[in-house]
């Protein structure tokens, strides 16, 4: 390592590795257009024209307009809105209940584990996506509540995750001279043990974000996610299901809108992981 | 005469190893009835191979882990006892410094987090002199106030050690309990640590638990010498009568085995020890060390020798004990 700094190190592997700076555009990208969304798109996502229904990309409508009138591209820069916030607040949601409960799970151990670590067995034996059409069925489904069924259903991995970092570290001679400091458990936890397991819960994070795009779309390409006439990439692609024979654009837009940003979040999150990993360092010396 | 500082009774740690399928697989006699006291500003020494329970030990009196019998005496206050304030004033009092001065520091706190927690903590000094007293600190180590704001990777071994007997003194406490300080450092490091240890112990009136397996560390450092065994003290001795005649055949072999500056025509008095130290889970029987003892006879291997006074000292061996 020399006298090179950990984050010098990170960055000189990250900018060499051309997919994760792929992926980081991407993300950043859609997060320019996400924020900017009144200011780049052409349209009122929601202004019907009778007089322009299902028209084919072109000039005026560079991606096309939908069954009634509105345009395609306008609704897309929206539905990047959509999509990012259900994406971050779902895994915000979702990483704040891992991280906690992981913590409390590996460094107390004994019985705070065993309980915690069932529950989690239990949570990945019910098939998830069905758990939240359920739920969403029964207390309606708006953005919200959308974003928090998805944050309630995807906080398993980081649990174990973080549970199985505090049982490594908890033992770090580190950790012991905090405690021989007086250090209180709190202080332990936080001060001295989480702050050395962020990485991989960063990783876990931006991966998750792609998954819960995913979900989302699903959601409201089945009718009980994100609701007409806000819009959002799935109930977008219900539409280019419904005229599939008549407006390709409807669903291939929208389509490859969902796979860029997964792909996006994976790149990125790959390539985090891959940079930090001091296993891999010893691989690009030899 | 000076007082007792901290005094172990009996101390026993097991643990329950784990056979395959999470079978039972016997009992791990790490620390099997340890008695030692150490007394004001004194330096009392253990020593051993590795895998004979010394760190257990040090573990055990920071009540880092609990013992599974006998008690840790601080005082003359049974340690586990301790809780809320009395257990905060303990933590005050004892320190620790660790082997591996690479893992003992947490890799993301600058060196002014890491030595000003313990101020924070103990509310030694108020928060706007925190920056003074940790460069001060830092002075008495030997490290400038240039290194405040680094991180631990950017410091060799000798100045992480530095930095750990720094945090260990920030609480000014009155025993610290050094777990091999010097064994991760290159030899000529070692030395200015050595010095650093004695300094303070004189400056500041510490005392000290040295936990080590460098005899000549040892020799030129602590007052009393126990030496471990399998978990147990096999002799315990003011430490130049014990380097001048060790009584335990143990002794003997590691005094022996010490490499040393040979001079010409001395020959090397015994042989080095052979085998390798027996698992803790299965301790032989009769006296412990008889399968690798040079000057074992009838009775080792069937009675367990008594830890007993001879001549002045405390040594459990058939050889200086009526059996």
């Amino acid at each position: 390592m020399g006298n090179q700094t950990l984050r010098g190190i990170f960055w000189r592997r990250f900018s060499n590795n051309s997919l994760a700076v792929a992926g980081g555009v991407i993300v950043l990208s859609l997060f320019i257009i996400a924020v900017l969304a009144p200011v780049v798109s052409p349209y009122d996502p929601n202004a019907i024209d009778r007089s322009h229904v299902l028209m084919p990309p072109g000039i005026h409508h560079p991606l096309g307009t939908d069954d009634l009138g509105r345009d395609v591209l306008s609704r897309m820069i929206w539905g990047a809105r959509i999509s990012l916030a259900v994406g971050f607040v779902a895994v915000g949601i979702a990483t704040a209940i891992g991280m906690m409960l992981g913590a409390l799970s590996g460094y107390y151990g004994s019985w705070t584990d065993r309980v915690i670590m069932r529950f989690i067995d239990i949570m990945l034996s019910i098939p998830t996506f069905f758990l939240i059409l359920a739920v969403i069925a029964f207390i309606g489904s708006s953005i919200w509540n959308i974003m928090i069924v998805i944050g309630l259903t995807h906080w398993m991995g980081v649990a174990r995750l973080v549970r199985a970092e505090f049982l490594s570290l908890k033992e770090r001679e580190f950790v012991l001279a905090a405690r021989a400091i007086g250090a209180s458990d709190l202080r332990i936890i936080f001060r001295h043990v989480m702050i050395n397991s962020l990485a991989p819960v960063l990783i876990s994070a931006v991966l998750g974000i792609a998954g819960a795009v995913l979900v989302e779309s699903s959601l409201s390409f089945l009718g009980i996610g994100v609701q007409p006439p806000t819009p959002s990439w799935g109930n977008i692609l219900t539409l280019g299901k419904d005229n599939m024979e008549i407006a390709w654009w409807l669903s291939v837009f929208p389509g490859l809108a969902i796979l860029i940003t997964v792909l996006g979040y994976n790149l990125l999150g790959e390539g985090i992981r891959d940079s930090i990993d001091p296993r891999l360092w010893d691989r690009e010396r030899a | 005469m000076s007082r007792e500082i901290l005094t172990s009774e009996s101390l026993r740690k097991y643990f329950e190893a784990k056979g395959p399928l999470g079978r039972a697989g016997g009992t791990l006699r790490a620390v099997d009835g340890i008695d030692f006291s150490i007394s004001d500003n004194r330096v009392f020494a253990l020593v051993g191979e590795s895998g004979c329970g010394k760190s257990t030990v040090a573990r055990l009196v920071l009540r880092l882990i609990a013992p599974t019998s006998g008690r840790v005496l601080f005082k003359g206050k049974d340690v586990l006892s301790f809780a809320g304030d009395e257990l905060k004033a303990y933590r005050k009092s004892v320190q620790i410094i660790f082997q591996d001065p690479f893992a003992s520091l947490n890799p993301r706190r600058t060196v002014y987090d890491t030595i000003s927690e313990p101020l924070l903590i103990h509310s030694i000094v108020p928060k706007n002199r925190f920056r003074d007293r940790v460069v001060e600190i830092l002075g008495t180590v030997g490290l400038g106030p240039e290194t405040l704001n680094r991180y631990p990777h950017e410091f060799s071994g000798g100045q992480r050690q530095r930095i750990c007997i720094a945090r260990a003194l920030s609480v000014s406490p009155e025993i610290i309990v050094a777990d091999e300080p010097l064994s991760a450092l290159d030899v000529s490091i070692q030395a200015q640590i050595l010095n650093l240890l004695i300094d303070l112990k004189e400056k500041s009136r510490l005392s000290y638990l040295f936990i080590s397996h460098d005899l000549r560390v040892v020799h030129y450092l602590s007052d009393e010498v126990g030496v471990m065994y399998l978990g147990r003290i096999v002799e315990h001795a003011k430490t130049e009568e014990l380097f001048s005649k060790p009584f335990h055949p143990y002794t003997e072999v590691l005094l022996a085995s010490a490499p040393k500056l040979k001079t010409e025509g001395e020959r090397v008095r015994q042989a080095p020890l052979k085998g390798e130290v027996p698992s803790p889970v299965s301790i032989p029987p009769g006296c412990p060390f008889h399968p690798r003892c040079p000057r074992r006879f009838a009775p080792c291997d069937r009675i367990v020798p008594r830890f007993l006074e001879s001549h002045g000292r405390l040594v459990s061996c058939h050889l200086w004990n009526p059996y």
